[in-house]
């Protein structure tokens, strides 16, 4: 049994790059989209305002799995022809850009009035007032939710497996499928993901504790 | 009276207000001040003294009338129409006026310094080496120039108001606007932000305070006004508007009021 | 592009997509009547043990939190009976993992609400006498789930998502519906408008629902 998983680690280990790289683009995009729509959320005309609402609350709605489903088949339905592995990034980039929007609002949100009609009094245009008062403080508060929510996109990340991608989790099914050692296996590959995902939240709670002085 | 033809207001209030929905919160006020004059505003809350102060640099709109410094309108366009000032145009009215607030509200990510310079490098354009040896200056002049690199939260109360003060009045604005700026702080340290304030009004500093300090009122302010109901009921020289045998119904209730609270 | 929305085929096999509804409404209420048990008991368990047993509860919690639901359902379903003499239904063992799952999560929710539970209330119900159980049934978890009554309400929103990953060991529940339509009639996007609706108008209706009862609870003590 250990030797043919030992046999097999390197395949899983293919597997678990592909986890990483989803994870990190899925990371990434979602943060630059949902940074974007997040100011568009708070600072944005009416109509912006809305549309972020909707696409928000909708996504955050349902299973992240419909919503790959219906990225995966929907699209060539409607003639967009994605390969799988992008079809599944860009469902779960969706699904955590709604959550990167509700970060952003809620920091931004928890900054008080004050900041602002302070920046207001000394003159500071609403640009500057965004870059200069509001956006560093609103950082400090978003980081540690933020990376305390990446561990979601690594967790979400195993759903890509449903779509036909060798990730860690489609790797440990198929090494099944050869050895039938199911229950080391999904041992082994939960211990992975354990180890990532508690280093991550391990992060967050340190930088909190780093940012804990802002709090006024 | 300071505010006499052949001397123009430098803050000129004319017939203002304003209302929330139903509420009226300020009924056709009008007040000027003139360059050099420390003007306090007390009154019972809810009288709309606050709201004044916040619409004399805009913080807050009102609907009709006029607030001009210096012969410009702070908030709307000149000519007849009452449009809004552009973002631009607003903020650089703005930086005209100064304003310390109740709550401090200093900006928790940057050192003392650092809450002087943002205005001065963002508004006024001035490099970072003149930036900070201008608020070096000023934290000095309120007695904390050792506190310079250090962040608000490191800071007493009465510390933080004295940081907030030099933050407004490195800006070199026209007007200094002081909104209940000891309300928030314990009653031991009320006593080292009035001295600022008071050596400010000393080198000619024009000031328009809130304030329930009323013995710090009557000693430091040129006039006084009371208001009551959103308007100007009575304004005078601290001795006449402050004297116990006013004949005003409203005021005399309130100092009533006040000294059988604070006396 | 060109593709014209018909919904004709959704209607006729829409039983599948009820059936599957009332299906994960059901499994997310056994699961989280079996979190609760499991919640309550590790909390309480976890607040008055010793460094031994709490390290074990912590253990438990942060392994739940930190490992993809997906990856326990599969562990569970297809593990597990390799190597204990258990058979069990695809929706008794997806069950058996929610419960477990939620209950991880719902331990932290109710070990947070236990010690937000104010001082001053366990001492006055020890000035009138009451042991330390009944100091527990009365005062200690009465406070507790008003206080984690919302937390409670998202837990249980959130759960009814999670059944959506039931359908990947073919418990026939909304997704697994909505897959089958998608299969067998090709009328795609049209089959994932309406479970999308149906998910939507499913959440929020309970969202709303929950708060009213939390927003009655409270006013009623």
């Amino acid at each position: 049994m250990l030797s043919q998983i030992l046999y097999a680690l390197p395949f899983l280990a293919e597997g678990f790059a592909v986890t990483l790289w989803v994870s990190l683009l899925v990371v990434v995009l979602s943060l630059i989209a949902g940074v974007l729509l997040g100011v568009g959320l708070v600072y944005g005309p009416a109509p912006l305002r809305w549309a972020v609402r909707i696409f928000s609350d909708t996504i955050r709605g349902i299973p992240i799995l419909v919503l790959m489903f219906f990225v995966y088949y929907g699209l060539p339905a409607v003639g967009v022809h994605l390969q799988s592995f992008w079809a599944a990034v860009l469902a779960l980039t969706l699904f955590k850009t709604a959550q990167v929007v509700e970060y952003v609002r809620g920091a931004v949100a928890s900054i008080p009035k004050g900041q602002s009609e302070a920046a207001m009094a000394i003159g500071l245009t609403f640009r500057q007032r965004l870059t200069s008062v509001i956006f560093p403080q609103a950082f400090r508060r978003f980081l540690p939710p933020w990376i305390n929510g990446v561990t979601d996109a690594v967790k979400g990340s195993a759903l890509v497996s449903l779509l036909g991608i060798t990730d860690l989790m489609q790797a440990i099914n198929q090494v099944i499928g050869r050895t039938y050692e199911a229950m080391p296996l999904y041992i082994l590959g939960a211990l992975i993901y354990f180890a990532v995902n508690y280093a991550l939240s391990y992060a967050s709670r340190r930088l909190e504790r780093r940012f804990a002085f802002i709090r006024d | 009276m300071a505010s006499s033809n052949d001397n123009p207001a430098l803050l000129d209030i004319a017939e203002v207000s304003k209302s929330f929905g139903s509420v009226s919160v300020l009924r056709s006020v009008s007040l000027q001040v003139a360059k050099g004059e420390v003007v306090t505003i007390i009154g019972p809350s809810g009288s709309g003294k606050t709201t004044l102060l916040r619409c004399v640099n805009f913080l807050e709109s009102y609907d009709s009338g006029s607030i001009r410094i210096d012969g410009k309108e702070v908030g709307f366009r000149d000519g007849g129409a009452r449009q809004r000032r552009s973002e631009r145009d607003l903020a650089a009215m703005r930086a005209e006026t100064g304003m310390v607030f109740q709550s401090f509200n200093l900006f928790p990510h940057l050192t003392a310094a650092g809450n002087i310079m943002l205005g001065l490098t963002k508004v006024r354009g001035k490099s970072k080496t003149e930036a900070r040896s201008i608020s070096e200056h000023w934290l000095s002049r309120v007695g904390l120039a050792h506190k310079a690199d250090s962040l608000p939260a490191e800071l007493s109360g009465g510390q933080q108001q004295r940081v907030g003060i030099a933050r407004a009045v490195a800006m070199e604005p026209k007007i200094l606007l002081l909104d209940e700026i000891t309300s928030a702080l314990d009653p031991e340290l009320v006593g080292e932000v009035l001295a600022v304030v008071r050596s400010l009004a000393e080198d000619g500093m024009t000031m328009v305070m809130v304030t329930h300090e009323m013995a710090f009122a009557r000693d430091a302010s040129s006039r006084i006004v009371f208001m009551a109901d959103g308007g100007v009921s009575a304004v005078g020289p601290p001795k006449e508007v402050l004297a116990a045998e006013t004949t005003n119904e409203r005021l005399r209730a309130f100092l009533a009021r006040f000294r059988a609270s604070h006396f | 592009m060109g593709y014209t929305l018909n919904f004709n085929l959704i209607w006729r096999h829409f039983d599948k997509l009820w059936g599957g509804l009332l299906l994960s409404l059901e499994l997310a209420v056994i699961s989280i009547a079996i979190g609760i048990v499991i919640g309550l008991v590790l909390a309480v368990w976890y607040v008055s043990a010793g460094r031994v047993v709490r390290a074990i509860i912590a253990a438990y919690v942060e392994f739940i939190r930190n490992v993809p639901l997906i990856l326990l359902v599969y562990l569970v379903f297809y593990g597990l009976p390799t190597v204990v003499d258990l058979a069990y239904s695809a929706p008794t063992s997806f069950v058996l993992t929610l419960s477990v799952y939620s209950g991880a999560y719902l331990v932290e929710v109710f070990r947070s609400g236990l010690e937000a539970v104010p001082r001053g209330q366990l001492d006055a119900g020890k000035a009138i006498g009451l042991t330390p159980w009944q100091r527990l049934i009365h005062v200690r978890l009465p406070t507790m789930l008003r206080i984690t009554l919302p937390a409670l309400s998202n837990t249980f929103i959130s759960l009814f998502k999670d059944t959506s990953i039931a359908s990947v060991i073919s418990v026939p529940e909304l997704t697994y519906g909505a897959q089958w339509i998608n299969f067998n009639t090709f009328r795609i996007v049209e089959v994932y408008l309406v479970t999308t609706a149906m998910y939507l108008l499913t959440g929020y209706t309970l969202l709303f629902a929950l708060r009213l009862v939390e927003r009655r609870f409270r006013a009623a003590r």
